[in-house]
């Protein structure tokens, strides 16, 4: 079983200001972790390939610094890492980020599961995993809290909804995203932290990934942040006050306004 | 303090540390009200390879030395002693083999150990043998081709959870102490059984049970050495060990101190934070000067015998008695910091300072300990 497992570097949300001044993210001094649903999918991955046998491959779309998550999946379990990073894909959005992942994913072949996070904790888009599978075109199934069961190229899974959960059945190749509640992520191991040092990154650019110019980063993207500010709180509150009819025809007329 | 460790000794140190913070302090309180055995803690260790960290590679394990086992228990003794001594007593368990087994011995029974699959327990104490361990009454006697053993052991750490068990018993009690041999036994083996969990003060995610032998059958190839060389080998066992121990109290000790300091930061009285004050600052600055010399003992220890010296019974009771005296003080001391709040269930200094306890008594009292060391003393100043 050849798996596939998208993960994203991110700013620590412990410790995530916002700069009043410029109202965007500051990111000074914070440090950057793997998306926390992202180490689900790998913990996942990796009993999965236990189970079942296979490689496990992670792959990150960031830049270079961004090598410290994928080095850090390797001391968790996964075989390979593959870093896509080029200037050219600065400023993407989710539509770009999954033609860039589809198309890197494509270079490495798609093997047989791809596996990411719900969504990611800094954009919470929840875009991209299923995005990445339109552009592949695979099927797909969303906020996956259990794999019940594998056999002849088939997975049936559990599907998280609000009130239960759905029970899917999928064939492979195909992509998940997982929910947390799908597992409690191993903590790394002492002989995969030592090949974690040593193990090279394949690192894929634009070129490499024969990738469209026009469809990457900033350029490719459909959307773009004109601002980020942290909305003002502007609740109003006043005391009703006398006896209890009193207030409850002031409460009354209130809300009579309201309507 | 930097003690410069190698890239290898801070992934121990790192793996061990990222297992106490996210697995065993925040489940501590509730295993010590629960006296629950940390069965997931004991997983979650193999998982991240550091079950077989003292054992050779060719059976297995890490290949580790003395002081690589000790890095790792320090972390996993900064969040609880109950669940390090868990770990602590395995090792124990296993060293006698590891010390004076054969090698058919070793093959059979240390990469179970390494890989987290079985964990190992030490059978020396009987209700009438502890610091006098030549009053041993278990017996084992050869019949045809096995051994049969007969008797009672007290207080064994990871009794009735360990499934491999080094016993000590007499092959001919005319002899002495080198009438003692030692054997493996598994739990699965005829005529062994074991008794109720005790109740205990401190470390109570450890299981102390007695275990039993009613004609006890085990196959001739189970001894550890040689006939009547179990005394020796128990002895250097308890060299190795002591350090072991002895981290135990250092990591504790630092633990306290890391509940301390902030504690008396942010403890408002008269006004100021009650780390203004200089009683309680000496109160603190003893704490962290405690620490720090012991762990300086014990890493020097550590890369002492792992240099393979002759002797090191002196440098291993000393590093067992001063860290462990020290442990005893620095979390009563914490205790006094936290004041009222101290003495509550609700902070986790009550816990330590019950924990500390049991440093100063197994693995051979500090009294006994300073015993061995005044004797060494005095062999080491006969000699010119």
């Amino acid at each position: 079983m050849k798996i596939i497992v998208c993960v994203k570097q991110v700013p620590d949300t412990k410790d995530v200001r916002l700069d009043p001044k410029t109202n965007t993210l500051s990111r000074e001094g914070v440090e950057s972790i793997m998306n926390p649903f992202d180490r689900h999918a790998l913990e996942e991955a990796v009993r999965l390939k236990e189970q079942y046998g296979g490689t496990v491959t992670v792959m990150s779309m960031g830049p270079p610094q961004a090598e410290e998550v994928l080095r850090e999946a390797v001391s968790c379990g996964a075989d390979e890492m593959v870093l896509v990073s080029d200037r050219a894909f600065a400023g993407a959005d989710t539509w770009a980020t999954s033609y860039t992942l589809a198309m890197a994913a494509k270079k490495i072949g798609i093997g047989d599961i791809i596996l990411c996070g719900k969504q990611a904790i800094d954009g919470d888009t929840a875009q991209v995993g299923p995005g990445l599978a339109q552009r592949l075109d695979i099927p797909y199934v969303t906020y996956v809290k259990k794999i019940v069961d594998y056999s002849d190229g088939t997975m049936r899974l559990q599907r998280m909804m609000d009130d239960g959960h759905d029970e899917v059945e999928v064939t492979l190749p195909a992509l998940f995203t997982v929910v947390k509640e799908i597992n409690e992520p191993r903590i790394p191991s002492l002989k995969g932290k030592m090949k974690a040092k040593k193990l090279p990154v394949t690192a894929l650019t634009a070129e490499d990934i024969g990738a469209d110019p026009d469809c990457l980063g900033l350029k490719g993207s459909n959307t773009q942040v004109v601002r980020v500010f942290a909305p003002e709180f502007k609740g109003e509150r006043s005391m009703l006050t006398g006896t209890v009819e009193e207030q409850v025809d002031q409460l009354v007329e209130k809300l009579n306004g309201l309507i | 303090m930097d003690y410069f460790l190698t890239e290898e000794q801070q992934m121990i140190v790192d793996v061990a540390r990222q297992i106490a913070n996210e697995k065993i302090i925040p489940q501590r309180a509730e295993l010590d009200e629960k006296e629950e055995y940390p069965t997931d803690i004991i997983k979650t260790i193999a998982q991240a390879d550091l079950s077989g960290l003292y054992i050779p590679e060719e059976y297995g394990g890490f290949g580790g030395g003395s002081f690589e086992n000790i890095l790792a228990l320090e972390q996993f003794a900064r969040g609880c002693i109950g669940v390090a001594t868990v770990f602590a007593a395995s090792a124990l368990g296993i060293y006698p083999m590891i010390i004076s087994g054969s090698s058919e011995l070793k093959h059979k029974y240390l990469p179970d150990v390494a890989s987290g699959k079985k964990t190992a327990a030490f059978a020396l104490t009987e209700p009438d043998a502890g610091s006098d361990a030549s009053g041993i009454q278990t017996t084992a006697v050869l019949d045809n081709d096995e051994w049969v053993l007969n008797g009672s052991k007290q207080w064994i750490t990871n009794g009735g959870e360990a499934n491999i068990y080094s016993v000590i018993a007499m092959t001919d009690r005319k002899k002495g102490a080198r009438g003692a041999t030692m054997f493996v036994v598994e739990d699965t083996d005829p005529g062994f059984s074991y008794g109720p969990k005790e109740k205990k003060l401190g470390i109570r995610a450890s299981a102390t049970r007695p275990l039993y032998f009613k004609d006890c059958r085990i196959p001739e190839d189970r001894i550890i050495g040689r006939v009547g060389t179990g005394f020796i080998t128990v002895m250097k066992t308890l060299n190795i060990s002591r350090p072991g121990i002895a981290i135990l109290g250092v990591g504790l000790g630092q633990s306290a101190l890391d509940v301390a300091v902030p504690y008396a930061k942010q403890r408002i009285q008269f006004g100021k934070p009650v780390i203004s004050f200089q009683a309680v600052q000496h109160l603190l600055a003893d704490m962290a000067i405690q620490i720090e010399a012991a762990r300086a003992l014990i890493y020097a220890t550590a890369k002492y015998i792992d240099s393979k010296p002759k002797s090191i019974s002196k440098v291993s009771a000393m590093c067992k008695t001063f860290a462990t005296d020290m442990a005893m003080k620095v979390t009563t001391d914490a205790v006094q910091v936290l004041a009222g709040y101290g003495y509550m269930r609700e902070y986790p200094v009550e816990k330590m300072m019950r924990d500390a306890k049991i440093l100063q008594i197994y693995e051979g009292t500090n009294q006994i300990q300073r015993n061995v060391i005044g004797q060494e003393l005095n062999k080491e100043y006969s000699r010119n």
